[in-house]
């Protein structure tokens, strides 16, 4: 009896330890300050029912009978918005062109211009064509509050623009207008100019809405058709045909869905924005001028979404176009930008970069600088006061714009 | 492409290996080392099984459990699950042919499954030839993979996403068993199978992953007319315990349609290691593998084109005491360690290494009224890291039974 006494004291003590202090022995969460995901936090249950869903066809990885490819970048939208922040360098893809007395050429019948470097089995992955003589590597942006900018009215987007530098500040931001997909749903927040659509998302500013964006990840990242796309991508450097995937590959549903997923995911959180320092960093980040571009405050306009509806927000970003100077100037560009212009990055988010990536920290277009201060050095062009600026300043100061962009 | 090239020579040297096998086994003696369990035995040495005369013996065994897992804080809450039905058909149908299925019903109805039909036919103990859906001699667990024979609810890590556990397919081959001295027996599988199929890469898992190049349809044809080989040798002590070595190898993908190429051969190569040692009252068993797999080179990195793997279990029984009607109840202490690296190697991009990986730490207490039946309480601790380095930590509980019939 007593082996049997000891057996109900361990068996006890064993179920004890593990019902009763659950606390100690379960993965404990992330703070929230300390995650890029995660939805907004006061969308209505039906609102986070769509959301989950949407989060599923982001995560979900297409496989060849789901009608990956057949050339391709990557098999899931997560694959390259890691945890929805910025992406990997092994998943920055290359887009290139030729530029010839001036004039840019997309090279389409050449497979530009993107490059499709990888191939289902038995079909050739896209190779970089000896016409191409600019090229520019993209780095998967951070996905998150991106409903927030999707909800801007086009006069926000007018009212900060100056292409013409007009209150002479040296900076000189203009819209990317461009002529919308047959699917594209004007509302009205949108202002068309001669049947063209300002455009905000993408680094070039080449998408207008959330549903665009998609539908060209899905069939130019991932080689998937959709009812909006319905034709699928091919090897045109080849004699392969499409894939054996029936088109489209997937529904408009789909795109819907993961838009909304997009639409609806969260801002990234602020961190110590009450830390003295910080304060000091920005105070001293607008006086240099960053936040000439890098716009605090924004207000969206209406929207179906309760959350989204006339709400400010903080993405340092203007969403407009700027020359950043031959320190970015690739030679590669999209639509009417120049190659020296990209869209102004919205820095929120900044401070979480190493979250999503393995702490393989990589900031600006194609990840080239490794360390904010890098990213600052490569700012030329409309930013090139700013960042002399910077750069006279004490390295104290210095530091606390740091921190404050780490904050963000 | 090497072995389908020689099939024939293969076969003299494996009938020549045989022989001699054989003659050795005729020197031995083997009346002590009859009943001295290896892992090869396994299949046939499952308590339904009682009497090998010619009859004809049903049996199985039934795994149940509870689950709370919360990852990174987020948990899915408590959930209990059937993990596993599945039916034993035995025969001896004469002195030296036998017949073994296992049906399985895992998750309920959402996977059933023939997973073992093979017959046997016995020269000798150190030859027999075995056709039909059999299980594939790779690493230990395969082999050895009942629920009610382990101290822990979930199977090896390595033995299910390295090793695709449970690997049966069609084939044929020959095994055998031969005794040397009066402690040693040493066992041989080898046999051509069906093989793996092109799931093993793009897959909706996102990785290289064998366990999707499984057939799930036994009765169908091979995919590509290219059978895979796969064999082991073992070695068992009478006291201190076994260890094998084995190998599987084969062409993975469809690189023919029509008769007409439309890619290049594709190989997957596993090697495995397993061990299963008695010291003192402590048994320690485990495995290790290692897979090579020819991934296009345009999907290198998404794709890995080698994967590790290794798990170890410390079995401890602390006493053994009478409960209830059970005279020989046995109390253990458990102890597991899991690895498994789905994608070996670096990014071009940046040199850093290349994650996917998952380690893991199981501790449990098991209760066995008798040694076929078991009750299972299991904490584990897994550390997951994604492709690019990010971790989160799996915690979680299950208690569970597992048992023959």
């Amino acid at each position: 009896m007593k082996k049997f006494d000891c057996f109900i004291t361990l068996v006890g003590l064993v179920l004890g330890l593990s019902f009763t202090s659950c606390d100690t022995f379960i993965s404990t969460s992330i703070s929230d300050d300390e995650a890029l995901d995660g939805p907004i936090a006061t969308l209505s249950g039906a609102e986070t029912g769509r959301h989950i869903i949407g989060d599923e066809e982001f995560s979900k990885v297409y496989s060849i009978s789901d009608g990956l490819g057949p050339i391709f970048n990557a098999a899931s939208c997560e694959a390259c918005h890691i945890a929805d922040g910025r992406g990997h360098a092994f998943t920055t893809f290359t887009r290139f062109g030729r530029v010839e007395n001036g004039v840019f050429d997309a090279l389409q019948d050449f497979g530009g211009p993107q490059l499709q470097d990888k191939s289902l089995p038995g079909f050739s992955a896209e190779f970089l064509p000896a016409l191409a003589n600019v090229h520019s590597g993209f780095m998967a942006p951070a996905v998150t509050g991106l409903g927030y900018v999707e909800a801007l009215d086009d006069s926000t987007l007018m009212r900060l623009a100056d292409p013409e530098d007009a209150n002479k500040d040296g900076i000189s931001g203009r819209l990317n207008y461009v002529i919308p997909p047959e699917f594209f749903k004007p509302g009205s927040k949108h202002v068309p100019v001669n049947g063209k659509y300002i455009a905000r998302f993408g680094r070039k500013a080449m998408a207008i809405d959330l549903v665009h964006q998609s539908v060209n990840a899905f069939f130019n990242d991932m080689g998937i058709s959709s009812e909006y796309h319905p034709q699928d991508i091919r090897n045109v450097q080849s004699s392969d045909v499409t894939d054996n995937a029936n088109d489209p590959e997937i529904s408009a549903k789909v795109v819907e869905d993961v838009a909304f997923y997009l639409r609806t995911l969260k801002v990234p959180p602020r961190r110590n924005s009450n830390d003295a320092d910080v304060i000091e960093g920005e105070k001293a980040f607008l006086q240099v001028g960053c936040g000439n571009c890098h716009v605090q405050t924004l207000k969206t306009g209406m929207s179906a979404i309760g959350s989204l509806h006339k709400v400010e927000f903080h993405p340092y970003s203007d969403f407009l176009l700027h020359d950043m100077g031959s320190e970015l100037n690739d030679g590669y560009t999209e639509g009417d930008a120049l190659s020296s212009e990209w869209r102004t990055t919205p820095l929120w988010g900044i401070g979480l970069a190493h979250v999503s990536n393995g702490g393989a920290i990589a900031f600006l277009h194609d990840g080239r600088a490794k360390t904010i201060r890098q990213a600052i050095d490569y700012h030329g062009g409309e930013a090139a006061d700013s960042r002399s600026k910077f750069k006279a300043l004490n390295a104290i100061l210095q530091d606390k714009i740091l921190k404050f962009l780490q904050s963000l | 492409m090497f072995f389908y090239r020689n099939y024939m020579r293969y076969i003299y040297l494996l009938a020549l290996l045989a022989v001699m096998l054989f003659s050795v086994n005729l020197f031995a003696n083997t009346d002590s080392l009859q009943n001295i369990r290896t892992t090869q035995d396994a299949v046939y040495r499952r308590p339904f099984i009682g009497n090998l005369g010619n009859s004809t013996s049903i049996g199985g065994y039934a795994e149940a459990n509870t689950n709370y897992f919360s990852q990174s804080g987020v948990s899915e809450g408590f959930s209990m699950e059937m993990r596993r039905f599945n039916l034993f058909v035995y025969s001896s149908i004469s002195s030296r042919i036998k017949l073994l299925a296992e049906l399985e019903f895992e998750h309920g109805t959402e996977e059933i499954a023939l997973e073992t039909a093979m017959l046997d036919f016995e020269i000798d103990p150190a030859l027999v030839f075995r056709g039909g859906i059999i299980l594939a001699p790779i690493g230990g667990f395969n082999q050895k993979h009942d629920s009610p024979l382990y101290e822990f609810i979930d199977r090896p890590m390595v033995s299910t996403q390295i090793i695709p556990a449970t690997l049966s397919e069609m084939g044929f081959g020959v095994n055998g068993k031969l005794f040397f001295g009066e402690s040693f027996i040493a066992t041989y599988d080898a046999y051509l199978v069906n093989g793996l199929r092109d799931g093993i890469i793009l897959n909706s898992d996102g990785r290289t992953l064998l366990r999707r190049g499984r057939v799930m349809e036994m009765f169908e044809e091979s995919h590509n007319g290219v059978p895979s080989v796969t064999g082991k040798i073992a070695l068992r002590h009478r006291q201190y315990g076994e260890i094998g070595i084995s190998a599987y190898r084969g062409i993975y993908n469809s690189f023919r349609k029509e008769g007409i190429d439309v890619d290049e051969r594709r190989a997957v190569l596993i090697t495995a290691l397993d061990y299963s040692l008695a010291i003192s009252s402590i048994t320690i068993q485990g495995e290790v593998a290692m897979n090579t797999i020819d991934v296009p080179a345009n999907l290198k990195e998404i794709n890995g084109s080698k994967q590790l793997g290794f798990y170890t279990d410390v079995i401890f029984p602390v006493t053994t005491f009478t409960m209830l009607d059970y005279a020989n109840t046995v109390l253990n202490l458990n102890a597991r360690i899991d690895y498994i690296d789905y994608n070996i190697g670096t990014f071009a991009a940046t040199g850093g290494n290349i994650g996917d990986e998952v380690t893991a730490l199981s501790f449990g207490v098991s209760l066995r009224p008798t040694t076929t039946s078991v009750f299972r309480v299991n904490y584990r601790n897994s550390n997951i890291v994604d492709i690019v380095g990010n971790s989160v930590v799996n915690k979680g509980i299950q208690f569970g039974f597992a048992t023959y019939f």
